[in-house]
């Protein structure tokens, strides 16, 4: 019945092609703006990692003080001394610790100009913890963080720009003037928001192009590229240049830590609150311990990594939709109940009430599903105008995909599906007897 | 076949109780060609519609085809109204996007029956009332005779063991009302129990049986002297 119900309803929607015309542009209008707005919501409020963000855990320490910290919470990075201490002291089975760099590059030794290549400087573990995927080789060792190896890993993107996409594991790469090996090439990597990375401000900045050892960088005195918060940290007298600053109160290494039972993280949270005491017992804090282990969910919340006008945007668009569909259920019940003869016909011929409700929900869809093509065609041209919305580095991350169309058209089907119920029920409640007679 | 024993139809509002069918008693046998003749207002559709489980009653006892009828749910009624029951009404009643063939369809697609036994139906039926050729006709381009007898195609294109016919000559002209008439005897010859409600006496006349209501009860028709008179007036013409 249900060929018979789809030819029906489009026998339907041609018979009045101006009520159609009207319903499927209040449906496709009204999946298409909230789908457009849907398609930078899902990037930025979307969980980057599924599998482990309860396992993923970012570590913060209060170096501060209840004085200078916003709300009594710690700084969203560690010092130097701290990110050093707790990747030291190994009290998780996977711990990592990264700062942002930026280096010159000189492709094809010194024949060409230098490139300018952003990425971090971190440790073995971090490939394994936010499940880098590998196109050729892999991460370098532990081994050759201890050993402090002149070492890189290099993306997807900037491989194709250094060695035309080949597999250049083994070749040397020259990195403001070092040489470093290739131990591996990544395959594309560019988790949306980029959680592990909040610090930096950098969610949904360009993807990382090289990482090197956190040793190695450090041996070198390559400087971050990001953030360094020391507002507010109290003057610890370690003197002044490069080794005042590791050694004192500024926070820029975010450390991430890989906690797989829940007797994990609970004996990391005592070791946390351990290392705290015993900096206020050395004189280095003067408050009590005031630490946090928050996993990627948590962090993102804490954080407030969707944009304000994100979640806005999307509220009134779907408010927009809602319009549409009250607007699409009048017209729908001026169509059915214009009706009322045929049904009380089919009634008298044998159809159930359930067999109008099949009838009638089925030609809704139909109309639905023409709202939808529409909507697709509509997001499609409304995707490349989110930067009237969003700041620029938002609306690029507005695309439109095969899910985001098949969702267009399921919400478009499904919507005017459920707006359909009310002039439904409507028309099947129709007496047959009652018609007859008054025909 | 058709078995009403005391059964009433009530419509109730707030103030008023009108009774629609009053103690009604009819008992119509499998073959039989009844019409059934009153007043305006009297019931005589009402208990076409009852008949046809078109409409729930009030009291009392319906049996059709030896099921009583009224415990039963919206899909057994309609059930029975699909397989046992044939409909023509007075203003035909096709749906008008649909053309003849669609419209004779209609009550064999609720029967769940497949393609090709479909089409075989539609088309006996349809050469049966003499509109083959018009298959793919819309009712707008056919004549109310034409129109009528594409009703009747529909209603017999079900095998139906009841016919039930609500004025089926009321919107035609003499010589289409005669057509039809015709046609709804020679289907009655086949078998087909008939029960067919009019206004008209001279196609009662030809029914094996009237049955008369007044004021939602059956009369004895030899208790009713305007009855007589009428009839009177019909055989002296």
């Amino acid at each position: 019945m249900f060929g018979y119900y789809f030819q029906l309803g489009m026998r339907s929607l041609r018979r009045n092609p101006v009520l159609t015309a009207l319903m499927v542009i209040a449906i496709g209008f009204g999946v298409a703006a909230s789908m457009i707005t849907w398609s930078v919501f899902r990037v930025v409020s979307g969980n980057p990692i599924p599998q482990k963000s309860g396992r993923l855990f970012t570590v913060l320490i209060d170096n501060r003080g209840p004085q200078y910290n916003d709300d009594g919470e710690p700084p969203e990075a560690l010092t130097y001394t701290d990110a050093n201490a707790m990747i030291r002291a190994h009290k998780a089975p996977h711990q990592t610790l990264f700062y942002p760099i930026s280096l010159a590059v000189l492709p094809d030794g010194n024949r060409s100009l230098p490139l300018k290549a952003i990425g971090y400087a971190t440790t073995a573990d971090f490939f394994g913890m936010f499940d880098v995927p590998f196109e050729y080789g892999s991460a370098w060792s532990a081994q050759d963080d201890t050993r402090r190896a002149g070492v890189v890993v290099l993306s997807h993107q900037f491989n194709e720009q250094l060695f035309g996409g080949a597999d250049s594991v083994g070749r040397e790469v020259d990195l403001s003037g070092h040489i470093y090996r290739v131990v591996g090439v990544t395959r594309h990597f560019d988790p949306k928001p980029r959680y592990f990375d909040l610090f930096g401000g950098s969610a949904f900045d360009d993807p990382m192009q090289v990482y090197i050892p956190f040793n190695r960088a450090d041996d070198l005195q390559i400087n971050t590229a990001g953030r360094n918060t020391c507002g507010g940290a109290p003057d610890t007298g370690v003197g002044t240049g490069r080794e005042g600053w590791l050694r004192g109160e500024c926070s820029w290494i975010p450390v991430w830590v890989q906690l797989d039972t829940p007797a994990q993280v609970a004996d990391y949270r005592a070791f946390l609150e351990g290392y705290a005491a015993k900096q206020q017992r050395a004189g280095r804090f003067r408050w009590p311990p005031n630490v946090r282990l928050r996993d990627v969910t948590d962090w993102l919340a804490f954080e407030h990594v969707v944009p304000p006008e994100s979640r806005i945007s999307l509220v009134v668009s779907i408010g927009f939709f809602v319009i549409c569909l009250v607007n699409t259920i009048g017209l729908l019940l001026a169509k059915f109940m214009r009706r009322s003869a045929e049904i009380g016909v089919r009634r008298a011929l044998g159809a159930p009430r359930g067999e109008i409700y099949r009838q009638f929900l089925i030609e809704a869809g139909t109309v639905g599903a023409a709202g939808g093509v529409l909507g697709v065609l509509l997001t499609a041209v409304g995707v490349g105008g989110v930067g009237l919305l969003f700041a620029p580095r938002i609306a690029r991350l507005a695309q439109v995909d095969l899910p985001l169309m098949a969702l267009t058209l399921l919400v478009a089907v499904v919507a005017t599906v459920v707006a359909a119920f009310y002039p439904t029920w409507r028309a099947a409640k129709v007496q047959p007897a009652w018609q007859l007679k008054s025909n | 076949m058709l078995k009403m024993t005391h059964l009433s139809k009530v419509y109730r509002t707030e103030v008023v109780e009108t009774y629609a069918l009053r103690d009604f008693n009819i008992d119509v046998k499998e073959g039989e060609f009844v019409a059934v003749t009153g007043p305006s207002g009297s019931g005589k559709t009402t208990f076409l519609t009852i008949a046809g489980l078109l409409e729930t009653f009030t009291g009392g006892h319906y049996h059709l085809d030896g099921i009583e009828v009224s415990q039963l749910n919206d899909n057994a009624r309609s059930k029975i109204r699909n397989e046992k029951i044939g409909f023509i009404f007075q203003a035909f009643n096709l749906i008008p996007d649909l053309n003849v063939y669609d419209n004779v369809e209609v009550p064999l697609r609720y029967r769940g029956m497949k393609g090709a036994e479909r089409k075989q139906r539609i088309m006996d039926a349809l050469e049966r009332v003499g509109l083959a050729s018009r298959a793919k006709h819309y009712p707008a381009e056919l004549s109310g005779g034409q129109q009528q007898r594409v009703a009747i195609a529909r209603a017999l294109a079900g095998s139906p063991r009841l016919l039930l016919a609500d004025e089926p000559t009321g919107n035609l002209d003499t010589q289409m009302a005669r057509g039809v008439m015709e046609l709804l005897e020679e289907i009655h010859r086949e078998g087909a129990t008939i029960v067919m409600v009019t206004h008209d006496p001279e196609l009662a006349a030809r029914a094996q049986r009237n049955v008369h209501i007044i004021d939602g009860q059956v009369v004895d028709l030899s208790e009713e002297p305007r009855f007589h008179a009428q009839n009177a007036r019909v055989a002296d013409a």
